[in-house]
């Protein structure tokens, strides 16, 4: 079942503000000045039209009264309306800006027949306030086009779609007009085309809104037409409404440690473990503090969440107190209840590792616990990033056996002063922090080029050598660039790795 | 374990040590805590030359100060899913005084959970440790295809105070499958000499 609620910003506008008899408007602002959105009947008939500049608007109807338009308000509401309307139907989906698509399969019995379900879901909406136009139709497609062009008939046959403009086929202006041009104005026309020719002409175009033959077949249930159904988020919530409003920490810790209890009673119901918290403190003054918290994984402890709040709430200004405490939580993960230890001591031994994650990168900060993950590259730096950690490793190619390299990387390589160089290229004595040394054994060069699909065409080669000085010390050096390369002046060495 | 920032020898021993005390089919994650200067003086870890069992284990940590790499420290020491924790600080702070070493001590014992602490440009200060090293580079051997390329790493292995173990000096080579020590040569090494002196694991803690 397709709803079009055709003048969803209108009626929306008049349910919260109060009928309007005379023209009315609602403006948009756009860089060119006021434009007008939408319209009520009068002004309409005063000819005022959606999409006019509110000046020339002004010249043909002086009386129009005029208020902002509020889309992501009417966008809100449609979505409210979306779950209002699954009492017909087991999922609903918006169709933005004014539509929404209800699933009614197997459902009209409950209504006694489509037609009735229509009727009410007709006077529903008119209850409501809502001037919208129904149909019913076995595709989703074929009850938009309905909805819009042929109000108020249900179980419509192909015959009767052949009838419809082309527009019916939700389509782009700009593929609408090109239909137009080509003289094709019904739907019924498209199919008097040879298939082929229509193939050809829109071959280039793969978005369903710009090819009229995907909307046909989808029209007519030839091929699937996934939506995406609008659900009501359930979010965990408990909260402690406080007959004293509290000033001190020590009771706030009791609060919380309530709280945390209630929430995990509350989460184990559901089988669920929090992933995001939200505390929020409702202090007397009218002022609201929120404390937000990630978790690296699924936990409804309450030891453990009250323990990482109890960190967070150091700088906490009770003011003259606070009076009402909510704790929520937007993101949540299954977590299947479990049995308990069965040795007592397993649970004296140690945190669990995501216990310890989770108070590391309280305190330390969220970027200060990662791991490293291989990333597809040449360069020694960029083959390496960091990534938080318990997550799952993305796939990677595999270390070749024959690279040897460096413990550790620095993450700027430091420059070295060659003091004096063997006609090989290789330098026999190289100063670096200060101190000269003197290299006794070198592997390489391994040549490793820059990247050129990603980086500039200035950009030089570098040659590692893999070395080891007099008294042992294991470095990863390279020259940056060949001599005489045409990139620069004369190469350049640095210093990037230390081997164990 | 002391060491100096101008080589990576510190944390390489460690994590042959390591490494050479670990059961076999270990699969837990391990714990690599640096602070900021030996952030900045050696380096970050760099995977593909971490030793093949440890690459996909790692779990680092930075940290701002000694006191957070402290905290961190023990944490992670206190967490029963880490194979062992390694840390990584420079200097002599005031916040690792006796009675912080001791407290991380205990916390190992209690746990089970071996701590490598590895002092970067540090003076052997009142430690509580159970075994102190003093690690250096060793020159290598050179290996069997490549005489001018450097070899396997060495390390020349200082244990200056232990309990249960008198003081020594070693040569200790991550060679093939484990970790051989022999003992310090006054001249280069020059054959495979050293591999009968000492096949047993010095990783007790």
């Amino acid at each position: 079942m397709a709803i079009w609620v055709a003048a969803l910003a209108i009626d929306r506008w008049q349910l919260t503000e109060g009928e309007r008899a005379g023209p009315f408007a609602l403006l948009s602002e756009t860089a060119h000045g006021p434009r007008i959105a939408a319209t009520n009947a009068a002004a309409r008939e005063a000819g005022v039209r959606a999409g006019t500049m509110l000046a020339d608007a002004r010249a043909l109807c002086p009386e129009l009264a005029v208020a902002p338009a509020d889309p992501a308000g009417d966008r809100a509401f449609l979505e409210s309306l979306a779950l209002w309307a699954q009492r017909w139907g087991p999922w609903t989906a918006l169709d933005p800006p004014d539509g929404l698509l209800v699933d009614v399969t197997g459902a009209a019995h409950l209504f006694a027949g489509e037609t009735a379900m229509l009727a009410e879901a007709q006077a529903l909406l008119a209850r409501r306030g809502l001037t919208a136009r129904l149909a019913i139709a076995p595709t989703a497609g074929a009850a938009w086009a309905l909805a819009h062009f042929l109000p108020f008939r249900g179980g419509e046959d192909v015959h009767a779609l052949d009838q419809l403009p082309v527009a019916a086929l939700r389509l782009d202006p700009a593929t609408v007009l090109i239909l137009r041009r080509l003289g094709l104005k019904r739907i019924g026309e498209l199919s008097g085309v040879a298939r082929d020719a229509l193939a050809r002409r829109f071959r280039n175009t793969r978005a369903p809104a710009a090819n009229p033959l995907i909307r046909l077949d989808q029209l007519l249930g030839k091929v699937p037409e996934p939506l995406l159904p609008v659900l009501a988020p359930e979010v965990p919530l408990v909260q402690r409404r406080l007959m004293e409003p509290i000033r001190h920490r020590a009771l706030l810790d009791q609060v919380l440690g309530d709280l945390c209890a209630d929430l995990a009673r509350v989460l184990e119901g559901k089988a669920l473990g929090a992933r995001r918290l939200e505390l929020g403190l409702w202090k007397v003054d009218g002022e609201v503090l929120v404390r937000r918290l990630e978790l690296a994984a699924a936990s409804r402890d309450p030891a453990h969440i009250c323990r990482l709040f109890g960190a967070r709430l150091d700088d906490v200004d009770a003011g003259f107190g606070i009076e009402l405490a909510r704790l929520r939580v937007p993101w949540c993960e299954p977590l299947a209840l479990c049995q308990r230890d069965f040795e007592a001591a397993a649970e004296e031994h140690g945190t669990s590792l995501a216990a310890c994650i989770d108070r590391l990168s309280i305190r330390l900060g969220e970027g200060a616990v990662r791991r490293p993950v291989l990333h597809a590259s040449h360069l020694p730096e960029r083959a390496q990033r960091w990534e938080r950690p318990l997550t799952a490793e993305p796939a990677s190619q595999g270390e070749l056996a024959f690279h040897a390299r460096p413990l550790k990387l620095f993450d700027r390589a430091e420059p070295i002063a060659v003091l004096y160089a063997s006609p090989d290229g290789l330098p026999r004595r190289f100063r670096w922090r200060g101190e000269v040394h003197e290299i006794a054994r070198a592997e390489g060069p391994e040549r490793i080029a820059p990247e050129w699909w990603r980086e500039r065409g200035t950009v030089r080669l570098r040659d590692y050598y893999r070395i080891e000085d007099s008294t042992g010390r294991r470095y990863w050096i390279y020259r940056h660039g060949l001599a005489g390369d045409g990139r620069g002046g004369a190469p350049e060495w640095f210093l990037q790795g230390l081997y164990a | 374990m002391f060491a100096a920032t101008r080589e990576a020898s510190g944390a390489g021993m460690a994590l042959a040590l390591a490494l050479d005390g670990a059961q076999m089919g270990e699969e837990r994650p391990w714990l690599w805590v640096q602070d900021a200067t030996a952030l900045r003086r050696t380096g970050r870890p760099y995977r593909p030359g971490l030793p093949p069992a440890l690459r996909h284990r790692l779990i680092h940590v930075v940290a701002k100060t000694p006191e957070d790499a402290l905290f961190a420290l023990e944490e992670g020491l206190r967490c029963r899913d880490l194979a062992f924790v390694l840390g990584e600080l420079t200097g002599n702070p005031k916040a690792l005084s006796f009675t912080a070493q001791r407290r991380l001590s205990l916390a190992a014992e209690k746990h089970g959970t071996p701590l490598w602490l590895v002092r970067l440009d540090a003076a052997r200060d009142l430690s509580s440790a159970r075994l102190r090293w003093e690690a250096r580079a060793a020159p290598s051997r050179p290996p069997r295809w490549d005489r001018h390329a450097p070899g396997a790493p060495a390390w020349h292995a200082e244990l200056f105070r232990a309990r249960a173990h008198p003081p020594g000096q070693w040569i200790l080579r991550d060679d093939g499958p484990g970790l051989v020590a022999a003992p310090p040569a006054r001249t280069p090494d020059h054959g495979d000499l050293g591999g009968g002196a000492g096949d047993r694991s010095l990783a007790a803690y």
